[in-house]
């Protein structure tokens, strides 16, 4: 081997690594890397903002099940990207970021205990000390990103190190592992549990599959779908579980939780059997703890062994990898006959009686546009092919209750931490990983101008990604809560005062498109298909007080959900099927 | 057939218990570990009422020791946590297993008149310390031994006048006959 800058190292791992595009902006502390990177056979995406990258970096993760990268400068540069490893940390997105670093020994400019700021918000980061440790760092940043329980991973390299030169070999996986002693995740799934657990599933009466995004992580759709039809197992998904099931299954229960269906909620109320898969029991998830499935067992498969009896204990764990345990869970449960074949289907049509009671709806008849209507919209004129991503907020609820999911990696937003500003940039970066798909990004009037700059990135590289804007002019989801919690006193929620988003978009080079009644929400729809060489942005005026219901309030019992004022009935019985 | 009941169920909720635990930890000895391990604790509210670290014959493994008072679940789940990390080797609550505990303490004691130099030494004879260092008006007493016989060696002295107390903080190994007794 050729002696090498470290720099030109950073870039040979990354080509070893089989990255195709990352994400960033540079700097003086990271030059000497962008320098290697000028004849990089890879696409090097210059953002506008790092926080942008990251989430690039992010979206692009997500889309395609492959690491991303996303690079930034020290000090400021470093800083911005917090937020964006936060909010992949909390997702459990695969991600590598490389920051530079001022020289090693210095009281420098823009200088920052970057590795100190982010070790909680990492899976995992390193801060390089020695040119002869720098390719094997960035491997077991790669390594650590994308096994086990994914997470993003943060190398920090001084600048002195990118440029001096070393002798170096590259290594491989081998040394890796062998550097990484204490790191053995469990993939396979403890089979005395995984019988337990087939006993325990042929014997309920009223089970329901809880499925969250350690499923669609794991890409264990099939293995789902062969586990939920065998043993007629009603499946329900949480935010982050969108696609592990398709939602236009006859078993789909859709979400639960918060802003679930009545129909998922009222299942795992009722249910004597929770089948936990790739899920963490948040509380968006559970609402009251000590009522949430209050009759059921639990069964828990999760890689996290830190994930399992957090917030419940639950009766059988199991600790692997969502889709090898399922293979072998189907297998067992398959060796003998489901035990109460009658029970379940009463279950069963008990669920389809709350499914025709109770369906998502809105006011159809409107003639404001309302939010839901887009949504709707927006999935019959992609026929319901797209990948969406979703900014924060109401618009998020909606993208997520209206638009039927059927295939994993389709719906990508930011569920464990929040982050407003995730929807536009996290487009980018899917469309960037598949260019196949039609990519549209829900946005909230507030979220998208958390990242607006960076149309000027998705111009420039000519992303034709779409942007729906569900325009309230409100922080609409602070507003819901303000009015069924504080009184509809509406404290700092009023955005009014916006940029019209037509001309903005046009201002960049993008294409700004608008409607204000319901009759032209296809129309624009239409226009914005048609183009693909561009973004284009789609302002909604849409009703400004619409709500997202039904909603368990934050630490309500399932009971307490407060339904949409078209239905009729109440939330609070409770049922014995047998 | 579907009945409808009335009855509200609730799930049972495990109640906290808090106690002492005793933690060790073995891990890879690189820059940043011990930060990582403490602001597991720290992010839970959860002080950490002594930390040992020390080399061990293996190159670049260290064994810590951690004494936290804390609920059962919160401590099983940052022994979860802390088991996560990249850098452990191997983590274990050893709070129920046999095992054995050790802390050394430096203790600068006032000695003002010749009675309270032999009231110190009588002390010192009965808890098998050791002086190992005398000054004008201060003994310095070097003891060994539990947790808890350190504190009362402590708060037999106190009313002579202590001028300073350092301790090492609490080490364990789980006694051999345990250890054989797991791997059956
Ligand atoms: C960075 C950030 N700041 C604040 C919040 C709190 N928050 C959650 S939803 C929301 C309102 C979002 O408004 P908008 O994007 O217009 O979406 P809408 O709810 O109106 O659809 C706010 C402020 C957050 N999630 N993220
Ligand atoms: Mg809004």
């Amino acid at each position: 081997m050729p002696k090498k800058r470290g720099a030109d190292i950073v870039v040979d791992v990354l080509i070893e690594e089989k990255v195709d595009t990352i994400f960033g902006l540079p700097g003086g502390a990271i030059m000497e890397v962008y320098d290697a990177l000028f004849n990089a056979p890879f696409r090097n995406i210059l953002t506008r903002h790092e926080l942008a990258a990251c989430h690039m970096a992010d979206g692009y993760a997500r889309a395609s099940g492959k690491v991303g990268v996303v690079m930034a400068t020290s000090g400021p540069g470093a800083t911005n990207l917090v937020t964006g490893l936060a909010t992949a940390y909390m997702d459990s997105v695969p991600l590598v970021a490389i920051t530079g670093q001022v020289p090693t020994h210095y009281n420098a400019f823009q200088e920052a205990d970057v590795t100190g700021i982010t070790r909680p918000v990492t899976k995992h980061n390193f801060l390089v000390t020695d040119i002869k440790d720098l390719a094997l760092i960035l491997r077991e940043a790669f390594y650590i990103a994308r096994t086990g329980r994914p997470g993003p991973v943060l190398v920090d390299i001084p600048k002195d190190i990118t440029q001096q030169v070393y002798d170096y070999k590259m290594p491989t996986i081998k040394d890796v592992e062998n550097a990484l002693p204490g790191y053995k995740p469990h993939y396979e799934g403890n089979i005395a549990q995984i019988k337990k657990a087939a006993k325990l599933i042929r014997q309920a009466k009223r089970p329901v599959l809880y499925v969250g995004g350690g499923a669609v992580a794991s890409e264990a759709q099939e293995e789902l779908v062969k586990l939920a039809e065998i043993a007629k197992i009603p499946v329900t998904t949480t935010l982050m579980g969108k696609g592990a099931f398709p939602e236009d299954h006859p078993l789909a229960l859709h979400m639960l939780g918060m802003h679930g269906t009545y129909y998922a909620n009222m299942a795992v109320y009722n249910a004597d059997l929770l089948i936990a898969v790739g899920a963490r029991f948040d509380d968006r998830v559970t609402g009251k703890i000590d009522e949430f499935a209050p009759e059921a067992k639990i069964i828990h498969i999760d890689i996290d062994p830190a994930s399992i009896s957090k917030t419940i204990t639950v009766d059988v764990p199991i600790v692997g990898d969502v889709k090898k345990v399922l293979q072998k869970l189907v297998k067992e449960v398959e060796k003998k006959p489901i035990e109460w074949e009658e029970a379940r289907e009463s279950w069963l049509k008990l669920i389809e009686k709350w499914k025709i009671e109770h369906p998502l709806t809105y006011d159809k008849k409107s003639k404001i546009i309302k939010p839901e209507y887009v949504i709707e919209e927006i999935y019959n004129i992609t026929k319901g092919e797209a990948i969406i991503t979703a900014g924060v907020g109401q618009h998020q609820m909606w993208a997520a209750m209206f638009y039927k999911y059927k295939f994993p990696r389709q719906f990508i937003n930011s569920g464990g931490l929040g982050t407003m500003g995730f929807g536009f940039p996290s487009a980018v970066g899917a469309k960037i990983a598949r260019p196949d798909k039609e990519v549209i990004a829900i946005e909230g009037d507030g979220s998208f101008l958390m990242n607006i700059q960076d149309i000027a990135t998705a111009v420039q590289y000519r992303i034709p990604v779409k942007v729906a804007i569900l325009n309230n002019e409100f922080l609409g989801m602070v507003r819901q809560w303000q009015e069924l919690f504080y009184d509809s006193r509406y404290s700092s929620v009023c955005l009014s005062v916006q940029p019209d988003f037509v001309k903005l978009a046009e201002s960049f080079g993008a294409v700004g498109l608008r409607a204000t009644k319901p009759s032209e929400v296809r129309k624009v729809l239409e226009e914005a298909m048609s183009i693909n060489d561009r973004p284009v942005i789609m302002d909604f005026a849409v009703d400004r007080e619409e709500n997202v219901l039904p909603m368990v309030p934050a630490g309500k019992s399932y009971r307490e959900m407060i339904l949409h004022p078209g239905e009729k009935g109440e939330a609070e019985t409770m049922y014995l099927v047998g | 057939m579907i009945e409808e009941i009335k009855a509200l169920k609730v799930r049972p909720q495990p109640k906290t218990v808090v106690r002492k635990h005793v933690i060790v930890v073995k891990v890879q000895h690189n820059v940043g570990v011990l930060s990582r391990i403490t602001s597991l604790f720290a992010g839970r509210g959860y002080n950490i009422e002594s930390l040992t670290v020390g080399k061990t014959h293996e190159p670049n493994i260290a064994r810590i020791t951690i004494i936290v008072n804390g609920d059962e679940r919160v401590v099983e789940q940052i022994v979860k946590q802390l088991r996560k990390l990249i850098e452990t080797l191997k983590v274990r609550d050893i709070t129920d297993i046999p095992h054995i505990e050790r802390e050394l303490a430096l203790i600068k004691i006032h000695t003002a008149d010749s009675d309270t130099r032999d009231e110190i030494m009588r002390l010192v004879d009965i808890f098998r310390a050791k002086v190992v260092d005398v000054a004008k008006d201060s003994y310095t007493v070097e003891i060994t031994g539990k947790q808890d016989k350190i504190d009362a060696f402590i708060n037999l002295v106190k009313p002579f006048g202590i001028k300073d107390v350092s301790r090492t903080g609490v080490l364990a190994v789980v006694r051999e006959s345990a250890q054989e007794k797991i791997k059956e």
